[in-house]
């Protein structure tokens, strides 16, 4: 195979390219100053080996320029260095593009579990569209674990108790490994995966081909009817009403605002004392143990659905 | 002859001998050899579960041992590695036998809490290798939770009780050197004649006093919320699992300078001596050794870029990270320029240091990659980490612990080692290190996750030349230890000052006498005072 030698690994996604753009100018730096380390070790090494002819050194002051040139100089290329990785880590860190489609994972000992907005379940496998945002909404059922594709060149902790999230638009089709690249125990060089990136229309036959499933946001639905949810979330006078609240600012009993996203549904269904909304006593019970992480997702998809402007997607 | 002399003198070797007489010994030379002795030991366990782990890499299925083996076989290696090895090799060795003599003094400010230290350090050791034998332990030397609080099924805490106890022999080796520099220096000797491994050396003590405390109590809550089942990282006991890496990585990041400080300051001695010249930069050299210490207590999130951590959180450690890297890199400048107009002498202990330079140059730069946000979230966790670390700990601070104890082992023995075999092996060392870790650059931005027992085909060229290397690497590790050992009874005496060195250290015969000096000396010059040596110096 000629990947043997390859020293880049395939381009894959929108942000490859850019992630190897500043790669390749830390490899310039790091040659360029090694190199020039090297050389000059190499020549004072010959030039001034101890011989006969040769025996005292000539003693050379301190020159507080040429050290407060090779404080600057480096100084200056770091802060480069900074800026540009900073820029794109925002890019993949932070908010995802609002028509992303979404998918939800988990991962446990030793699997990745998936599941699209539409129903369709994966394991170790997932299926996303070229040329579309893809944003994961993920959480583990035991040790972190950490969501790796190389040839998107993106990482994330998945990490028990919260949801993390990262984004990334497939640019290629074909078929990439899935890496779990944090330490989670015995079989965790074989907790692999692959990402499988299809051209739109395929990617449409493959969801349309795996339709005889519940939707995320109906088993939400369901999910809000059985546990009991509806009785006081629609009644809407005991408990907030939760139809476009997500995407939104929250007013908290203790005054501050926090953004409802998904990490802030899943806290307020487990511990709902957390961070109480303002003009609510705190009558809602936990359903801490009652509810798996898979249903937890499900809710979460049912709550971000009643949102008054629907996400794209799905 | 000059030999004669040697031979008859009283030197802390002969003054008494018999075991008794070194397992209560408080003279600092005598502890600094009980610590080389357990720290050698130390070294060849941990490498014997690397040359394991290299071996099962060979081939990417996993055919040599079963994964819960190399699990506990990594794990042993980095916690033996670090806490055992690398953390007290140059301070507690070199660190123990040259403080006094390095200031002039007859021996460190607390000579029973020296002697202590090296209990304590052994008592963790046997915590550890109980645990070891008892079956091991699987969590990786980071000991992340929730997997080592409530998923890990090996010995833990037996582990952490390990860590913990010799925590406390390095803190105490910390006290005693930063009371003994503060204290006993000769007269004369002010703080910038102290030569520039003195400054390293109080810097890392700094580090271990401020950090270790730290690493000790993460420790503890880890044992805690596994026995006790007290809810402080696992989140189904309402704790957070990445408040553990902020804890463990406030000290684990320090660390890494504990390890690497002291080796900066070998080097300076090293390249000194031998190019007959003083150091250029003397002031930049020794308070980059304090910018340091103080800026490495503020990077330990960038072991955390993906791990949920703030985004902005992210973005201030980054930037505090590029920071910390400009004085490594003034350092290294200033050694290069202390080079020029030298007259250099090619020995081994220069050999390893040139070695160290090329070496922690390149760990250096890779470590802005790692610094560098974008960067960062591709390549942690992956073998580019594993290789990068390896060339500041191994090709930085072995290369250098392997030049001080070539450097001093006349002093410390009495006697010249080989030079021939010495260039060899530091030849062998540099080769082999390269051709071991080099490859997991490449591979590490290929994909390949750190920690795996098993992986993809497309990855075995890489991890066999990986392999390959480490066979001369070892190699390179095994020879010294003959032929130092055989030196101690077949090579020249080598007297007082075999390389016409300036330190207080060469003014005193070798091996040195149990109070070090006859009389205190008085020091009226400046550090590294090659210009105003009277004999010229030796041609090699």
């Amino acid at each position: 195979m000629e990947s043997f030698f390859r020293l880049f690994p395939e381009q894959a996604s929108t942000i490859a390219a850019r992630v190897d753009g500043l790669y390749t100018f830390l490899l310039g730096v790091a040659v360029f100053f090694s190199g020039l380390i090297f050389l000059l070790i190499l020549y004072f090494a010959i030039k001034y080996r101890r011989r006969p002819g040769h025996t005292r050194a000539q003693q050379v002051g301190t020159h507080n320029l040429l050290e407060a040139a090779w404080i600057l100089i480096p100084l200056a290329i770091a802060m480069v260095v900074f800026v540009w990785g900073a820029r794109l880590y925002a890019m993949v860190m932070l908010s995802p593009p609002a028509d992303a489609l979404e998918v939800y994972a988990i991962g446990k000992q030793w699997m990745w579990k998936f599941q699209h907005p539409g129903g369709q379940r994966e394991i170790d496998t997932l299926h996303v569209p070229v040329g579309y945002p893809v944003k994961m909404t993920m959480t583990s059922q035991d040790a972190i674990h950490s969501f790796y594709v190389p040839a998107f060149r993106i990482k994330m902790d998945v990490v028990p108790g919260r949801y993390t999230t990262i984004w990334f638009e497939a640019s290629k089709p074909g078929v990439y490994h899935l890496f779990c690249a944090e330490y989670c125990g015995t079989n965790h060089s074989r907790m692999l995966g692959q990402v499988i990136a299809l051209p739109p229309t395929q990617y449409q036959e493959w969801l349309r081909s795996n339709r005889e499933v519940e939707p995320m946001a109906a088993a939400g639905a369901r999910l809000f009817q059985q546990m009991g949810c509806a009785m006081c979330h629609d009644a809407a006078s005991l408990a907030p009403t939760l139809v476009g609240v997500f995407g939104s600012p929250v007013t908290l009993a203790t005054g501050d605002t926090v953004l409802a996203d998904e990490g802030y549904m899943r806290e307020s269904i487990l511990d709902p004392r957390a961070k109480l909304v303002a003009g609510y006593a705190p009558i809602m019970p936990t359903f801490q143990g009652q509810l798996s992480e898979e249903e937890l997702t499900q809710l979460v998809a049912y709550i971000k659905s009643l949102a008054p402007k629907p996400a794209g997607g799905g | 002859m000059e030999s004669t002399a040697v031979t008859q003198h009283a030197h802390y070797l002969n003054v008494r001998y018999g075991l008794r007489s070194w397992l209560l010994t408080t003279d600092h030379k005598r502890i600094a050899l009980l610590y080389l002795v357990s720290i050698t030991f130390f070294f060849f366990v941990g490498g014997v579960a690397a040359t394991l782990m290299r071996l099962e890499l060979m081939t990417p299925q996993g055919d040599l041992v079963q994964s819960e083996t190399y699990n506990r076989l990594f794990t042993m290696h980095g916690i033996i590695m670090i806490f055992f090895f690398l953390i007290p090799s140059i301070p507690a060795v070199l660190g123990n036998f040259l403080v006094p003599l390095m200031i002039g003094a007859r021996d460190l400010a607390f000579p029973r809490i020296n002697l202590l230290s090296w209990y304590v350090f052994d008592l963790g050791g046997v915590f550890t290798l109980v645990a070891l034998i008892a079956g091991g332990v699987d969590t990786g030397w980071t000991f992340y939770t929730p997997y080592s609080t409530v998923y890990s099924n090996g010995y833990v805490v037996l582990t952490v009780v390990g860590a913990f106890i010799t925590g406390f022999s390095s803190i105490l080796t910390a006290l005693n050197f930063v009371v003994t520099i503060h204290t006993m220096r000769a007269p004369g000797l002010t703080w910038f004649r102290l030569p520039l491994f003195l400054w390293s050396l109080y810097a890392t003590s700094i580090i271990i006093i401020l950090g270790t405390p730290v690493l000790a109590i993460s420790l503890v809550l880890v044992g805690v919320e596994r026995i006790f089942h007290v809810g402080i990282f696992d989140p189904t006991l309402g704790g957070d699992p990445v408040l553990f890496q902020h804890l463990f990585w406030f000290y684990s990041h320090p660390a890494v300078y504990i390890m690497v400080l002291p080796s900066m300051g070998v080097v300076s001695e090293l390249i000194t001596c031998f190019a007959r010249k003083r150091p250029f930069g003397y002031t930049f050299i020794a308070f980059s050794s304090i910018a340091i210490a103080v800026l490495g207590f503020f990077v330990w999130g960038h072991h955390m870029f993906v791990s949920s951590q703030s985004v902005y959180a992210s973005m201030v450690f980054s930037f505090l990270s590029m920071l910390v890297a400009i004085p490594s890199a003034v350092k290294v400048f200033n050694w290069t320029a202390t080079l020029y107009k030298g007259a250099i002498a090619y020995d081994a202990p220069l050999l390893y240091a040139l070695g160290f330079i090329g070496l922690f140059t390149m760990g250096g730069l890779t470590g802005i990659f790692l610094a560098a946000l974008a960067v960062d979230v591709h390549v942690t966790d992956t073998y580019f980490v594993v290789a990068h670390f390896h060339y500041i700990m191994v090709g930085g601070t072995v290369m250098a612990y392997l030049g001080g104890i070539h450097y001093w082992w006349p002093k410390i023995s009495g006697r010249l080692y080989p030079e021939g075999w010495a260039k060899f092996a530091a030849l062998l060392v540099f080769v082999g290190f390269n051709l071991t870790f080099f490859p997991q650059y490449v591979l590490g931005y290929l994909g390949m996750p750190r920690r795996y027992h098993t992986y993809p085909d497309e990855f075995q060229v890489l991890n066999v030349m990986s392999s390959a290397g480490a066979s001369i690497l070892a190699l390179g590790y095994v020879i010294p230890l003959v032929y130092l050992l055989w030196s101690l009874r077949y090579s020249p005496l080598a007297g007082p000052n075999p390389w016409g060195a300036t330190g207080l250290e060469w003014q005193t015969p070798s091996p040195p006498p149990t109070d070090n000096f006859a009389v205190t000396p008085v020091v009226t010059q400046p550090p590294y005072a090659y210009d105003t040596q009277e004999e010229e110096a030796p041609v090699g």
